[in-house]
């Protein structure tokens, strides 16, 4: 009964697109011309204005959930997404107003006073930006046990005295061989979710759960993945924004302090198990494969990949003295 | 869909009252027996997944009878409607109303709210406290409940405060059965006797209702609709003028008194002509956004796609509103007729009514005024003779504010999470299930009666200019006769307050009063005479908002109101966006320090910088409105004006944006 989205999930190259009719969008005072069904945020960058995202996916429908890519257009009562907000004919955009930086500057300070932000790319040059501080709101609370987060109730919540700031930060959950759901540095973007679901893997693993502060990106309750729907493609890694999910050996070599993308080179090239000729990007540190990935234009993955693709590299580098997997040197998959 | 569903199996029971719902299923594939025949079956596609809309139907099914929903349950749920697991367990676990933990039978909902912690709640829970523990669901980090005893929560407001304090108990089973407390009494709330099922009262409904008919012993009787309308018998109601002259449950009473002749003119009118009557009555929303009705009508109506809906807003859930349950329970026909109305004019065939879980006794109303409508062919096929055919039905919520918004409806309606959607598309264009929609309030609808009956520009000529027509206002708080009062646009908060206060040989002095509700404004006691009108309220700086008016004398403690509306909010966001999930409890957090005496200056500035961002980049009106009573208690009521300056060690990066108001 549910029509099907507006937009189509993907904008790959299709040949002999409908020529498409442009509007005139003022942004910041000049005007752009931009073709219609652009976003405010096509237009933005369109005209060089850096537009901060995070909860954007290039290959995704925008969720407009974090709040941080807000503009003010002008005669509206509130700032508006430019992620998701069509540019109209005449439409006056203001990019740095005192609105637009103040929103700006309190998403930060929310989201960096409740979540762990510190492999957020791109936020310290925001906070700097905005003159976020996102320390202001008191000292950050204790983590929560593993679980109790998963474990509370819609509608209510502990009886608050202010002393310190709640946050989400809870213990990693490494519940399998292949990647860690570390949900203290999630900012609840929708993108793992929508990956998982009906945009591209149509595997509906994991959902939102909860409600308000306490909602969630979660299983059906709270089952660990191997016992879930998860078939381990790993396209919720390649969308996440702030390496709450991580492959597995990125998470132990930042746990150990080796993890060092100065010294990682990327290699594309193309998956050899099947005919399907999907491109995998190889990061590779000190000679050794420590996490895949797919380019996001590229035409046939859009940035997806299956188990093989993404993590079935282990034969490359199998040679006896190499690192081994994890849990006693069994080859995973 | 390929799903992956849970392996538990579900009860007994719990089969049983989803089958109950939906029939028995069809074939292994839906959970059923498994026969030789399934594998030359192909099940899925869009018919199976169109079904979507009745999981929540079918959670509250197993959640009525069981009490609780376990994996067994929803993984059955999940089969039935090809639904992947942890997309209904998201939709299950934003319910206040639904667990997923076990739970003892009955569950008492007090209500802590503004109203009725100002009558005494605190009292209440205290009681509760000592004889049942700590409030909870029952399953703590121990896990099993406690025998037989009822599980008790502190519930948002019940929508009662015209009886606070209000405490609601529910106990599952087959039928589940309700009783109403308000005020509320702890001894009957936690009385040995708790586990009785109801007397068999003499059934008053035409088919079996959701609920059972009678009082869960032993609470007393709920009392009549019209004891919450002081005004009720009284001469002149447009609104109200049925509400205990007439019985609730029988059509025919209803018919008497004037019942189904809008629906007549309206077929007469025609379509179109309804909808001019509607634009020039001058009518706009009751819910909150005052809205023009005839363009939100007239909107929807020329949309070409098909079918379009009618939405009826009964997720009556601000803090302080009771005026649509008192509409639903008193004089539940009105509503049916105003939606076949609406449904006439903007070419819809099918309605949803969406009432709040915590409204039974307006369910059981408005399940029977349907029944008897639809046996009397005033719903159905070929209404009156006209070829126009209608149909109502009803979704209950579970237990989520947000769900009153106008476009998180459609989604709880449609099986999803109840998350308000990015507007635009407004909801006259994509609407309930993507198609052209109208929502409306139950007051705005039953308004559009009196539109039918006496014609667009004679409503027009009640009230004042810009807000015609009469307006239900809930007064409650410290006033002698707390109620819903009807009075046309234009009368002064004072003669209301006045009104209410009739007959009381020393009325109470209002310290404060809560206009609008925890997303509306406080106003002084000094500032009575701004008049109850949509642009009265915005000079004033402040703005009606649901009709609350919750008078607060000089025994509240407003820091504690305060800190009470922030928790609301904390509790109520969806957590969608970041303004609204994290603001709210930061918003929260500063109140606590500033309540509780460790805050200073710098708290009500970083309140302000919170505000401000709520305001202005939340994607709805929760978020946008959900510093709207705090600022216009600091501003207005001076509360914290007594807070110690700020401390330097809190650096306020950047001054509060040019649109908050500066401190009185």
């Amino acid at each position: 009964m549910t029509a099907a989205p507006e937009t189509p999930v993907s904008s790959g190259p299709v040949p002999l697109a409908p020529p498409r009719r442009l509007v005139d969008v003022t942004v910041d005072g000049e005007q752009i011309r931009v073709p219609e069904g652009s976003t405010l945020l096509d237009a933005c960058e369109a005209k060089g204005v850096d537009v901060p995202t995070l909860c954007y996916g290039d290959t995704l429908t925008p969720r407009n959930a974090c709040r941080i890519c807000v503009v003010e257009v002008e005669g509206a009562r509130t700032l508006a997404p430019a992620c998701s907000r069509k540019a109209e004919e005449g439409m006056s955009v203001l990019t740095d107003s005192e609105r637009v930086r103040h929103s700006r500057k309190l998403v930060l300070e929310l989201l960096g006073s409740s979540v762990d932000l510190s492999t957020t790319p791109g936020v310290p040059e925001w906070n700097e930006r905005y003159g976020a501080a996102p320390d202001r709101f008191g000292p950050r609370a204790d983590p929560a046990p593993l679980g109790e987060r998963d474990a509370r109730h819609a509608g209510e919540h502990a009886p608050v005295d202010g002393a310190a700031a709640a946050t989400v930060e809870q213990p990693a959950k490494d519940d399998n061989d292949l990647y860690v759901r570390d949900y203290g540095k999630c900012i609840m973007c929708y993108k793992c979710v929508d990956a998982c679901g009906e945009q591209w893997q149509n595997t509906f693993a994991i959902g939102i759960a909860g409600r308000g502060f306490d909602a969630r990106v979660s299983t059906e309750f709270d089952v660990g993945l191997p016992d879930s729907a998860c078939v381990y493609c790993g396209n919720c890694i390649e969308v996440c924004p702030t390496g709450a999910l991580s492959f597995a050996t990125e998470f132990d070599m930042r746990r150990e302090g080796t993890w060092d993308e100065e010294r990682q080179t990327r290699t594309t090239t193309v998956c050899t198990y099947c005919g399907v000729g999907c491109n995998v990007t190889l990061h590779v540190q000190d000679g050794e494969i420590v996490k895949t990935s797919s380019p996001h234009d590229n035409p046939v993955t859009h940035g997806n990949l299956c188990i093989k693709g993404r993590f079935g590299y282990q034969h490359v580098q199998n040679a006896p003295g190499k690192r081994q997997a994890r849990g006693g040197g069994e080859t995973m998959v | 869909m390929d799903l992956q569903h849970l392996d538990t199996p579900p009860s007994d029971a719990e089969r049983a009252a989803v089958d109950a719902l939906l029939g028995p299923p069809e074939s292994a594939w839906e959970g059923g027996e498994r026969t030789g025949t399934d594998l030359r079956r192909a099940d899925g596609g869009q018919a199976a997944r169109g079904r979507r809309d009745l999981l929540l139907p079918a959670l509250h099914a197993v959640n009525d009878r069981i009490g609780w929903i376990s994996e067994g349950a929803l993984g059955y749920i999940c089969r039935r409607l090809t639904v992947p697991p942890a997309e209904a367990y998201g939709v299950a676990s934003f319910y206040s109303m639904f667990s997923l933990h076990e739970r003892p039978e009955r569950v008492l909902h007090v209500c802590t709210d503004i109203a009725c912690a100002a009558k005494g709640s605190g009292r209440v829970c205290d009681a509760l406290k000592a004889r049942l523990g700590p409030p909870g669901h029952g399953a703590g980090p121990e896990g099993a409940p406690s025998g037989s005893e009822p599980a008790w929560v502190e519930s948002p407001c019940l929508g009662m405060c015209e009886r606070a304090p209000a405490a609601l108990a529910i106990e599952a089973g087959d039928p589940p059965a309700y009783a109403v407390s308000a005020p509320a009494d702890p001894d009957a709330l936690c009385s040995a006797e708790a586990s009785g099922r109801p007397p068999e009262g003499a059934p008053t409904a035409l088919s079996p209702t959701t609920f059972a008919p009678g009082r869960l012993a032993p609470l007393p009787a709920e009392p009549p609709a019209h004891a919450a309308v002081p005004q009720a018998g009284g001469p002149g109601l447009l609104l109200l003028g049925r509400i205990g002259t007439t019985d609730p449950t029988d059509l025919d009473s209803y018919r008497a008194a004037g019942g189904y002749t809008a629906l007549r003119r309206a077929i007469a009118l025609g379509p179109s002509s309804v909808i001019r009557e509607v634009t020039d009555s001058g009518l706009v929303g009751r819910g909150g956004a005052a809205f023009p009705t005839g363009r939100k009508w007239a909107g929807t109506a020329q949309r070409p796609e098909a079918p379009r809906y009618i939405v009826c807003n009964a997720d009556e859930s601000e803090p302080g509103t009771f005026k649509d349950r008192v509409l639903m329970e008193g004089d539940p026909f009105s509503v049916i007729e105003a939606m076949t109305v609406a449904g006439f004019a903007i070419g819809a065939a099918r309605g949803y009514l969406y009432i709040r879980g915590e409204y039974p006794l307006a369910l059981t109303r408005l399940e029977n005024a349907i029944a008897r409508a639809r046996a009397r062919g005033l719903l159905g096929p070929d209404i009156l003779g006209s070829g126009f055919s209608f149909d109502i039905e009803i979704r209950r919520g579970a237990g989520a504010y947000i769900c009153g918004e106008e476009t998180a409806i459609f989604n709880s309606i449609e099986g999803l999470r109840g998350e308000p959607r990015s507007k635009p598309p407004f909801p006259v264009e994509r609407g309930l299930f993507g198609r052209p929609t109208a929502v409306n309030n139950v007051e705005t609808l039953v308004n559009v009666l009196p539109v039918m009956h006496m014609g667009g520009p004679a409503y027009a000529g009640i009230g004042t200019g810009s807000s015609t027509g009469p307006k239900l206002f809930c007064v409650s708080g410290t006033v002698g006769r707390p109620g819903v009062y009807e009075v046309p646009f234009g009368a002064t908060l004072r003669e209301l307050i006045d009104l209410a206060n009739a007959g009381q040989e020393a009325p109470p002095v209002p310290r404060a009063v809560l206009l609008g509700g925890a997303a509306g404004g406080f106003l002084r006691g000094d500032e009575l005479d701004v008049p109850l009108t949509f642009e009265g309220a915005r000079e004033a700086g402040t703005t009606l908002g649901s009709g609350v008016v919750l008078v607060l004398d000089d025994t509240v403690d407003l820091p504690a109101v305060l800190v009470r509306i922030a928790a609301f909010f904390r509790d109520e966001s969806c957590g969608q966006c970041v303004p609204c999930r994290v603001g709210t409890v930061r918003q929260e957090e500063a109140l606590a320090r500033l309540s509780g005496g460790t805050g200073d200056g710098s708290d009500v500035a970083l309140l302000r910088e919170v505000g401000a961002a709520m305001r202005d980049a939340s994607i709805c009106g929760l978020g946008q409105t959900a510093w709207n009573a705090v600022e216009s208690a600091i501003d207005r009521l001076g509360v914290f004006a007594g807070a110690p300056p700020a401390r330097t060690s809190l650096p306020l990066t950047t001054a509060a944006p040019s649109n908050t108001k500066e401190a009185q």
